[in-house]
């Protein structure tokens, strides 16, 4: 023991020890960080490569052709005939069977739709001479997205060796362009990946949201306004909450199996359909809405409801004049963050049987539809690469929704937030 | 909202009325949720007895072979279908394990981070940020595990010398754990936040640091309720779908081993009844008593957790 000891109530040791208890701080407090840091960074991950896969499904791949009227005329304004033409014309080497079918196959199958839209614009006034930008085929799209590399290097997958070489040449003409195509939010599902788009899984989608949206507000908001304002504390209402409580936490495949014995075998209703779809979305929001609406007519002070009640309205008055009034704004964000919920749902709607391929986009609530989410799901199990890009293009346009859904929720709830 | 206070302020006899008509069709509307539990339970309830007068109930809980597709052919030796769903539950344990052992300390934590170290203005921005995660459909996840996780858990294994199977428990699980981590977290954050002032001044007072406090303080006191929070989540794994049915397998091993592919009660209730077939097949009927499984389990870890969490919760309000 030195002098200094005694001076200084901190030993030599205990300094040792301190530091110790210092730096395990810093490390406790560096894994708490660590473990949110690293959560959004998987979120950020799975963000951008999404994004990155996706963003290409906005862009087709286009090759360039200079048409004489002549060629049409001789064709008899037959499309399919004028491509083949067309093909001949524009690339080196096209001779034998096996070369014609393999530079046709560079074309995509909504080529002759397009060329087709052309002609019907001029009508009988063909220009002498003029040029058209066509879609190319999904393989040929792949290659020179993922850009296009010359024989010595390497094969491209999904093309020969001749397509190969024609892609490297229209490369070098500058016959080939990438543009932007909205087509892809345009257009029903197809078999064809140049072709498939989510138009019809977005309207399948704005049905049945708009079902469940309809039931769901409604009967949702009801049934919140009886048990906060009119029911009494008993048996039944502590039932019934216990219900709802239960219910929000079932797994929504089980809502589906709930689908498929109910509506569609005891009554009957048309398999696949919007209408089912929706209803099974309601049932399964239902919960959710009842919860948050009530707690936005919580939220709404006793000494409104006394007020109105000591100036003689009835309950009734009093609930929908104004207490309702008040906690709409709360109402409809929960409803809208319930909507959400029910837009990104696949699971029930497997078990109702909307997951079938359906190329016709549905104009009707009994019409055999699919969502965006189950869209998702469909191309996602399909081999081939084209439809990973579609895939991933569908979930971007989904998350956008999301984002917009969630948005208006968080802005309507920032403004007629109330502070009594 | 006018035309009813018209109406209701023309007669004194048209108000009782409409009183009545308004009071009965809230009733009616808070009813309907009765109705879907209801719906739910006998629906299940129904088809499940059907399957059970097929396959004996023992069959069904301890048998290890899941084959239903050979209940298809009547003229196959073995027309029968095998029917046991221990692999399906062996496999669902195993990836909602997996997803717990993800979700558990990264949810958790992320709540002792946020509740007690974050600044309150950096709390707000990163709390709805990690729910963000909670709001991605499940579809996406699905997708992402596999078409990411799965072949990157590929290659890494094949670095490593390991079989990993493109359809492994892992990537499911790895996934599907990231999903559920706002859920502990955001549980785990209100049983922290919980925990009365006084314990925390108290320890730091004897001159512990933060993280013994949080270490030898608060965590304990706060333990039983996060862990209600992750039954709670245990919940959610279980009846997730879209993740398993898009990045686990098909075939119904039973292993624990987590490289290979497994799959689970709710992948096979998804395979059984999507594609044409008859309602009335052991097939369609396996699906329901899988579901009344399915049911039950939520149902149970469910009562569970959201009695602990809401007792501790409340413990020292």
């Amino acid at each position: 023991m030195t002098d200094q000891s005694n001076i200084n109530p901190l030993s030599a040791d205990s300094v040792v020890g301190l530091n110790k208890r210092y730096r395990r701080e810093r490390i406790y407090k560096n894994l708490g960080l660590g473990a949110i840091t690293l959560s959004l960074a998987f979120l950020a991950f799975l963000i951008i490569s999404i994004s990155y896969k996706g963003m290409a499904s906005f862009q087709r791949t286009e090759i360039q052709f200079n048409i004489e009227a002549s060629w049409v005329t001789e064709a008899n304004g037959n499309a399919l005939t004028i491509l083949k033409r067309l093909v001949k014309e524009t690339l080196p080497n096209v001779t034998g069977r096996k070369a014609r079918r393999e530079a046709n196959g560079l074309l995509g199958a909504n080529a002759e739709d397009e060329l087709n839209a052309t002609l019907k614009g001029f009508g009988s006034e063909i220009p002498p001479t003029f040029t058209l930008w066509l879609p190319s085929s999904d393989n040929m799209d792949m290659a020179f997205k993922g850009g296009l590399v010359s024989l010595e290097e390497g094969d491209q997958q999904g093309l020969s060796k001749r397509q190969q070489t024609w892609a490297l040449f229209l490369a070098e003409e500058d016959h080939l362009q990438k543009s932007f195509s909205l087509g892809f939010l345009t257009n029903g599902d197809s078999r064809d990946a140049e072709r498939a788009g989510i138009g019809g899984a977005l309207l399948g989608s704005m049905f049945t949201l708009g079902i469940c949206l309809v039931l769901s507000f409604v009967i949702g908001t009801m049934a919140a306004i009886y048990l906060e304002e009119f029911s009494r504390k008993n048996m039944w209402t502590s039932f019934l909450e216990v219900n709802i409580n239960n219910l929000a936490s079932v797994p929504s495949i089980i809502f589906g199996l709930l689908g498929l014995a109910i509506f569609l075998n005891t009554f009957g209703m048309p398999r696949s359909s919007s209408l089912v779809g929706g209803l099974v979305l309601f049932l399964m929001t239902l919960p959710t809405v009842i919860i948050t609406s009530r707690v936005a007519l919580q939220s709404v002070p006793p000494s409104i409801r006394e007020a109105a009640l000591a100036l003689g309205a009835t309950k009734i008055q009093m609930a929908f004049q104004q207490v309702v009034p008040l906690a709409l704004p709360g109402m409809l964000t929960g409803t809208i963050l319930g909507m959400a919920r029910a837009l990104g749902e696949t699971a029930p709607l497997l078990m109702i049987g909307m997951v079938a391929f359906i190329a016709d986009p549905p104009s009707n609530i009994l019409d055999s539809a699919t969502t965006l989410p189950v869209q998702v799901f469909l191309w996602s199990d399909s081999p081939e690469r084209a439809f990973a890009e579609k895939t991933a293009g569908a979930i971007m346009v989904l998350i956008v929704f999301l984002i917009l859904m969630n948005l208006t929720a968080v802005l309507l709830r920032k403004k007629f937030e109330k502070k009594y | 909202m006018t035309t009813i206070s018209k109406k209701i302020g023309l007669k004194n006899n048209n108000k009782r009325l409409m009183e009545h008509v308004i009071r009965f069709s809230l009733i009616a509307c808070s009813v309907v949720a009765i109705f879907v539990t209801i719906g739910i339970i006998f629906s299940l309830i129904f088809e499940t007895i059907r399957f059970f007068k097929e396959v004996p109930i023992m069959d069904f809980l301890a048998g290890t072979k899941w084959s239903p597709q050979m209940a298809m052919r009547a003229d196959q030796v073995g027309s029968e279908g095998a029917f046991g769903a221990l692999p399906l539950i062996t496999g669902t344990a195993l990836i909602s394990f997996i997803a717990l052992a993800i979700a558990g300390p990264f949810g958790v934590y992320s709540a002792v981070y946020l509740a007690e170290y974050a600044k309150p203005k950096h709390r707000t921005i990163l709390k709805p940020i990690l729910e963000i995660l909670a709001g991605i459909p499940t579809v996406v996840y699905g997708f992402f595990a596999a078409i990411v996780i799965a072949p990157a858990l590929r290659t890494a294994g094949v670095t490593l010398g390991l079989d990993v199977s493109s359809e492994s428990a892992l990537a499911a699980g790895l996934v599907m754990g990231v999903m559920i981590i706002p859920l502990v977290s955001s549980i785990s954050d209100d049983v922290i936040s919980a925990v009365p002032q006084s314990l925390r001044e108290a320890s730091l007072g004897l001159g512990a640091t933060k993280s013994e406090t949080i270490k030898n303080v608060i965590l304990p006191a706060a333990l039983p309720g996060i862990a209600g929070g992750i039954l709670l989540a245990a919940s959610r794994a279980v009846g997730e779908t879209m993740i398993v049915v898009m990045a686990a397998g098909l075939a119904a091993n039973l292993t624990f081993n987590p490289l290979e592919a497994v799959t689970t009660v709710t992948v096979q209730i998804v395979m059984l009844l999507t594609g044409d077939q008859e309602f009335d097949s052991a097939k369609t009927l396996a699906a329901f008593a899988l579901g009344l499984m399915l049911l039950c389990v939520t149902l149970i870890f469910n009562l569970i957790g959201n009695w602990i969490v809401n007792k501790y919760r409340e413990q020292y309000d």
